[in-house]
Protein backbone atom coordinates (compact mmCIF):
# COMPACT_ATOMS: atom_id res chain seq x y z
CA UNK A 1 0.00 0.00 0.00
CA UNK A 2 0.73 3.11 -0.69
CA UNK A 3 2.48 5.49 2.27
CA UNK A 4 0.28 8.43 1.73
CA UNK A 5 -2.68 6.13 2.26
CA UNK A 6 -1.37 4.74 5.01
CA UNK A 7 -0.70 8.09 6.54
CA UNK A 8 -4.52 9.06 5.36
CA UNK A 9 -5.86 5.90 6.88
CA UNK A 10 -3.86 6.22 10.46
CA UNK A 11 -4.94 10.29 10.77
CA UNK A 12 -8.70 8.95 10.44
CA UNK A 13 -8.40 7.01 12.55
CA UNK A 14 -7.06 9.13 14.95
CA UNK A 15 -9.86 11.69 14.26
CA UNK A 16 -12.00 9.12 14.01
CA UNK A 17 -10.77 7.67 18.33
CA UNK A 18 -10.58 11.48 19.40
CA UNK A 19 -14.17 12.19 18.24
CA UNK A 20 -15.23 8.85 20.31
CA UNK A 21 -13.56 9.85 23.23
CA UNK A 22 -14.81 13.92 23.01
CA UNK A 23 -18.45 11.92 22.44
CA UNK A 24 -18.12 9.91 25.95
CA UNK A 25 -16.37 12.83 27.91
CA UNK A 26 -18.84 15.24 26.98
CA UNK A 27 -21.90 12.42 28.04
CA UNK A 28 -23.91 13.42 30.70
CA UNK A 29 -22.39 11.88 34.16
CA UNK A 30 -24.07 13.63 36.43
CA UNK A 31 -27.38 13.02 38.52
CA UNK A 32 -30.12 13.56 35.66
CA UNK A 33 -33.11 15.33 37.13
CA UNK A 34 -35.25 14.64 33.22
CA UNK A 35 -35.24 10.94 34.47
CA UNK A 36 -38.75 10.35 34.45
CA UNK A 37 -40.09 12.79 31.98
CA UNK A 38 -42.42 11.22 29.20
CA UNK A 39 -42.86 8.57 31.70
CA UNK A 40 -46.44 7.95 33.41
CA UNK A 41 -46.89 9.19 36.47
CA UNK A 42 -45.98 5.98 39.35
CA UNK A 43 -49.59 4.69 40.74
CA UNK A 44 -50.12 5.86 44.28
CA UNK A 45 -52.29 5.03 47.15
CA UNK A 46 -51.74 7.49 50.04
CA UNK A 47 -53.25 9.07 52.88
CA UNK A 48 -55.19 12.00 52.80
CA UNK A 49 -53.72 14.82 54.66
CA UNK A 50 -57.15 16.22 56.27
CA UNK A 51 -59.21 12.62 56.79
CA UNK A 52 -56.81 9.59 57.84
CA UNK A 53 -59.77 7.34 56.40
CA UNK A 54 -59.90 9.06 52.93
CA UNK A 55 -57.12 7.12 50.67
CA UNK A 56 -55.75 9.36 47.86
CA UNK A 57 -54.87 7.10 45.08
CA UNK A 58 -54.26 7.69 40.89
CA UNK A 59 -57.85 8.35 40.28
CA UNK A 60 -57.41 12.06 41.50
CA UNK A 61 -56.12 12.46 37.95
CA UNK A 62 -58.99 11.20 36.28
CA UNK A 63 -60.40 13.42 33.90
CA UNK A 64 -57.83 16.15 34.52
CA UNK A 65 -55.69 16.78 31.61
CA UNK A 66 -53.25 19.40 33.36
CA UNK A 67 -51.90 18.87 37.14
CA UNK A 68 -48.69 20.27 39.21
CA UNK A 69 -47.74 18.07 41.43
CA UNK A 70 -45.81 19.44 44.40
CA UNK A 71 -43.75 17.52 47.43
CA UNK A 72 -43.40 19.90 50.03
CA UNK A 73 -43.09 19.95 53.68
CA UNK A 74 -43.78 22.26 56.93
CA UNK A 75 -40.04 21.63 57.74
CA UNK A 76 -38.08 22.78 54.76
CA UNK A 77 -37.64 25.95 54.44
CA UNK A 78 -37.56 26.53 50.93
CA UNK A 79 -41.20 25.00 50.50
CA UNK A 80 -41.51 28.21 52.65
CA UNK A 81 -39.79 30.36 49.81
CA UNK A 82 -42.06 29.00 47.10
CA UNK A 83 -45.36 28.70 48.70
CA UNK A 84 -46.51 32.25 47.24
CA UNK A 85 -45.75 31.01 44.05
CA UNK A 86 -47.73 28.14 44.49
CA UNK A 87 -50.66 30.19 46.09
CA UNK A 88 -50.42 32.33 42.90
CA UNK A 89 -50.64 29.41 40.51
CA UNK A 90 -53.57 28.57 42.13
CA UNK A 91 -55.68 31.69 42.86
CA UNK A 92 -54.64 33.53 40.00
CA UNK A 93 -53.90 31.05 37.31
CA UNK A 94 -56.58 28.26 38.23
CA UNK A 95 -54.11 25.88 38.00
CA UNK A 96 -54.83 22.26 39.91
CA UNK A 97 -52.09 21.33 42.48
CA UNK A 98 -51.65 17.93 44.19
CA UNK A 99 -49.89 17.78 47.21
CA UNK A 100 -47.47 15.48 48.72
CA UNK A 101 -46.88 16.17 52.13
CA UNK A 102 -43.09 14.67 52.50
CA UNK A 103 -41.65 13.24 55.62
CA UNK A 104 -44.18 15.14 57.69
CA UNK A 105 -46.24 15.49 60.98
CA UNK A 106 -49.35 16.14 59.84
CA UNK A 107 -50.37 18.49 63.38
CA UNK A 108 -47.14 21.20 61.59
CA UNK A 109 -48.33 20.43 57.95
CA UNK A 110 -52.05 21.65 58.75
CA UNK A 111 -50.39 24.34 60.73
CA UNK A 112 -48.02 25.25 57.58
CA UNK A 113 -50.87 26.12 55.30
CA UNK A 114 -53.12 27.38 57.98
CA UNK A 115 -49.98 30.19 58.20
CA UNK A 116 -49.41 30.48 54.64
CA UNK A 117 -52.14 29.39 52.86
CA UNK A 118 -53.29 25.98 51.04
CA UNK A 119 -52.46 25.90 47.38
CA UNK A 120 -53.61 22.15 47.11
CA UNK A 121 -57.11 20.73 45.96
CA UNK A 122 -55.76 17.68 47.59
CA UNK A 123 -53.07 16.47 49.80
CA UNK A 124 -51.14 12.81 50.09
CA UNK A 125 -48.93 12.06 53.02
CA UNK A 126 -46.22 10.03 51.75
CA UNK A 127 -44.85 9.59 55.73
CA UNK A 128 -41.97 7.62 54.74
CA UNK A 129 -40.89 8.87 51.32
CA UNK A 130 -41.24 5.84 49.33
CA UNK A 131 -43.44 7.31 46.56
CA UNK A 132 -41.32 10.03 46.28
CA UNK A 133 -38.51 7.38 45.29
CA UNK A 134 -40.83 6.14 42.68
CA UNK A 135 -41.25 9.35 41.68
CA UNK A 136 -37.31 9.99 41.40
CA UNK A 137 -37.03 12.37 43.85
CA UNK A 138 -34.44 13.17 46.29
CA UNK A 139 -35.95 15.70 48.57
CA UNK A 140 -38.07 18.48 49.12
CA UNK A 141 -39.69 20.94 47.37
CA UNK A 142 -40.00 19.55 43.93
CA UNK A 143 -42.37 20.02 41.71
CA UNK A 144 -44.20 18.22 38.75
CA UNK A 145 -46.33 18.92 35.89
CA UNK A 146 -48.52 16.04 34.81
CA UNK A 147 -50.26 16.30 31.44
CA UNK A 148 -52.50 13.25 30.48
CA UNK A 149 -51.06 10.76 32.96
CA UNK A 150 -47.29 11.27 32.23
CA UNK A 151 -45.16 13.42 33.68
CA UNK A 152 -44.01 16.59 31.28
CA UNK A 153 -41.91 18.93 33.50
CA UNK A 154 -40.03 18.55 36.38
CA UNK A 155 -38.13 21.41 38.84
CA UNK A 156 -35.94 20.32 41.34
CA UNK A 157 -36.20 22.79 44.21
CA UNK A 158 -37.83 25.68 45.50
CA UNK A 159 -40.19 27.28 42.04
CA UNK A 160 -39.77 31.09 41.04
CA UNK A 161 -41.54 33.26 38.73
CA UNK A 162 -39.42 31.61 36.03
CA UNK A 163 -40.88 28.18 36.68
CA UNK A 164 -44.45 29.65 37.02
CA UNK A 165 -44.08 30.96 33.79
CA UNK A 166 -42.75 28.00 32.19
CA UNK A 167 -45.70 25.62 33.83
CA UNK A 168 -48.20 28.00 32.26
CA UNK A 169 -46.53 27.96 28.95
CA UNK A 170 -46.99 24.27 28.92
CA UNK A 171 -50.49 24.75 29.94
CA UNK A 172 -51.84 26.42 26.76
CA UNK B 1 -31.12 -36.85 70.23
CA UNK B 2 -31.69 -36.74 66.20
CA UNK B 3 -34.29 -34.29 66.60
CA UNK B 4 -31.88 -32.07 68.67
CA UNK B 5 -29.08 -32.76 65.71
CA UNK B 6 -31.88 -31.74 63.09
CA UNK B 7 -32.49 -27.91 65.26
CA UNK B 8 -29.07 -27.64 65.58
CA UNK B 9 -28.50 -28.11 61.68
CA UNK B 10 -31.75 -25.84 60.72
CA UNK B 11 -30.39 -22.90 62.98
CA UNK B 12 -26.86 -22.92 61.24
CA UNK B 13 -29.01 -23.34 57.62
CA UNK B 14 -30.59 -20.35 58.69
CA UNK B 15 -28.06 -18.65 60.01
CA UNK B 16 -26.00 -18.75 56.55
CA UNK B 17 -29.17 -17.51 54.64
CA UNK B 18 -29.75 -14.11 57.05
CA UNK B 19 -25.84 -13.94 56.47
CA UNK B 20 -26.17 -14.16 52.64
CA UNK B 21 -28.83 -11.76 52.32
CA UNK B 22 -27.34 -9.19 54.46
CA UNK B 23 -23.87 -9.91 51.94
CA UNK B 24 -26.02 -8.97 48.77
CA UNK B 25 -27.81 -5.86 50.71
CA UNK B 26 -24.13 -4.67 51.39
CA UNK B 27 -23.46 -5.12 47.99
CA UNK B 28 -26.03 -3.46 46.53
CA UNK B 29 -25.73 -0.49 48.93
CA UNK B 30 -21.97 0.02 48.16
CA UNK B 31 -22.86 0.10 44.47
CA UNK B 32 -25.74 2.26 44.79
CA UNK B 33 -24.67 6.39 44.91
CA UNK B 34 -25.75 8.41 47.23
CA UNK B 35 -26.67 11.68 45.31
CA UNK B 36 -27.63 13.95 47.56
CA UNK B 37 -24.01 12.97 49.15
CA UNK B 38 -20.45 13.58 47.83
CA UNK B 39 -18.52 10.75 46.80
CA UNK B 40 -20.45 8.35 49.13
CA UNK B 41 -22.40 4.99 48.36
CA UNK B 42 -25.48 4.63 50.33
CA UNK B 43 -23.70 2.44 52.26
CA UNK B 44 -21.63 4.73 53.76
CA UNK B 45 -24.15 7.74 54.25
CA UNK B 46 -26.53 7.89 56.53
CA UNK B 47 -28.65 10.75 54.60
CA UNK B 48 -32.19 11.24 54.49
CA UNK B 49 -32.11 9.88 50.59
CA UNK B 50 -29.31 6.99 51.71
CA UNK B 51 -31.49 5.70 54.60
CA UNK B 52 -35.13 5.58 52.41
CA UNK B 53 -33.64 3.81 49.74
CA UNK B 54 -31.70 0.96 51.76
CA UNK B 55 -35.18 0.55 53.74
CA UNK B 56 -36.47 0.26 49.91
CA UNK B 57 -34.05 -2.10 48.56
CA UNK B 58 -34.29 -4.58 51.83
CA UNK B 59 -38.08 -4.21 51.17
CA UNK B 60 -37.61 -5.15 47.30
CA UNK B 61 -35.18 -8.06 48.20
CA UNK B 62 -37.52 -9.29 50.77
CA UNK B 63 -40.67 -9.28 48.61
CA UNK B 64 -38.48 -11.52 45.99
CA UNK B 65 -36.73 -9.12 43.46
CA UNK B 66 -33.30 -9.56 42.78
CA UNK B 67 -30.27 -7.56 42.47
CA UNK B 68 -30.70 -6.66 38.66
CA UNK B 69 -34.60 -5.47 39.05
CA UNK B 70 -33.39 -3.52 42.19
CA UNK B 71 -31.00 -1.72 39.71
CA UNK B 72 -32.86 -1.35 36.76
CA UNK B 73 -35.70 -0.04 39.23
CA UNK B 74 -32.91 2.57 40.46
CA UNK B 75 -31.69 3.87 36.89
CA UNK B 76 -35.31 4.00 35.77
CA UNK B 77 -35.77 6.38 38.18
CA UNK B 78 -32.73 8.37 38.93
CA UNK B 79 -30.61 7.15 35.70
CA UNK B 80 -27.93 5.65 35.30
CA UNK B 81 -25.47 7.87 38.13
CA UNK B 82 -27.19 6.27 40.51
CA UNK B 83 -25.27 2.68 40.36
CA UNK B 84 -21.20 2.71 40.46
CA UNK B 85 -21.26 0.20 38.33
CA UNK B 86 -22.95 1.00 35.10
CA UNK B 87 -24.62 -1.39 32.61
CA UNK B 88 -22.61 -2.26 29.65
CA UNK B 89 -23.52 0.29 26.65
CA UNK B 90 -22.47 2.18 23.87
CA UNK B 91 -20.19 4.99 26.05
CA UNK B 92 -19.05 2.01 28.56
CA UNK B 93 -17.97 0.05 24.97
CA UNK B 94 -15.85 2.84 23.61
CA UNK B 95 -14.02 3.35 27.09
CA UNK B 96 -13.07 0.10 27.47
CA UNK B 97 -12.06 -0.20 23.62
CA UNK B 98 -9.99 3.03 23.05
CA UNK B 99 -6.91 2.15 25.38
CA UNK B 100 -6.89 -1.08 23.35
CA UNK B 101 -7.00 0.69 19.84
CA UNK B 102 -4.38 3.43 21.14
CA UNK B 103 -1.92 0.87 22.29
CA UNK B 104 -2.85 -0.85 18.81
CA UNK B 105 -1.54 2.06 16.96
CA UNK B 106 1.30 3.08 19.27
CA UNK B 107 2.03 -0.62 18.51
CA UNK B 108 2.14 -0.27 14.84
CA UNK B 109 3.57 3.24 14.89
CA UNK B 110 6.71 2.01 16.80
CA UNK B 111 7.21 -1.19 14.51
CA UNK B 112 6.82 0.66 11.51
CA UNK B 113 9.46 3.14 13.02
CA UNK B 114 12.22 0.16 13.39
CA UNK B 115 11.77 -1.57 10.23
CA UNK B 116 12.49 2.18 9.00
CA UNK B 117 15.82 2.28 11.13
CA UNK B 118 16.48 -1.15 10.24
CA UNK B 119 16.77 -0.18 6.35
Amino acid sequence: MNNKYKIIILGATIVIIFILFLKVLNSDKTYQPNQMIGKKLPEFILEDLFNKNTKVDTSVLANKDFIVLNIWASWCVPCQIEHPFLMSLKDKKKINIIGLNYKDESKNAKNFLKKYGNPYSIIGVDKKGEFAILLGAYGVPETYVVEKGKIIFKHIGPINEDIVNKILQLKK
Amino acid sequence: MKKFFFVIILFILSLNVVHANEDLKNKIYKNVRCIVCQGQSIYESNSDFAIDLKKLISKKLDNGENEKQIYEFLISRYGEWIVYNPRFNLNSLSLWLLPFFIFMIGGFLIFRLNKNKKR
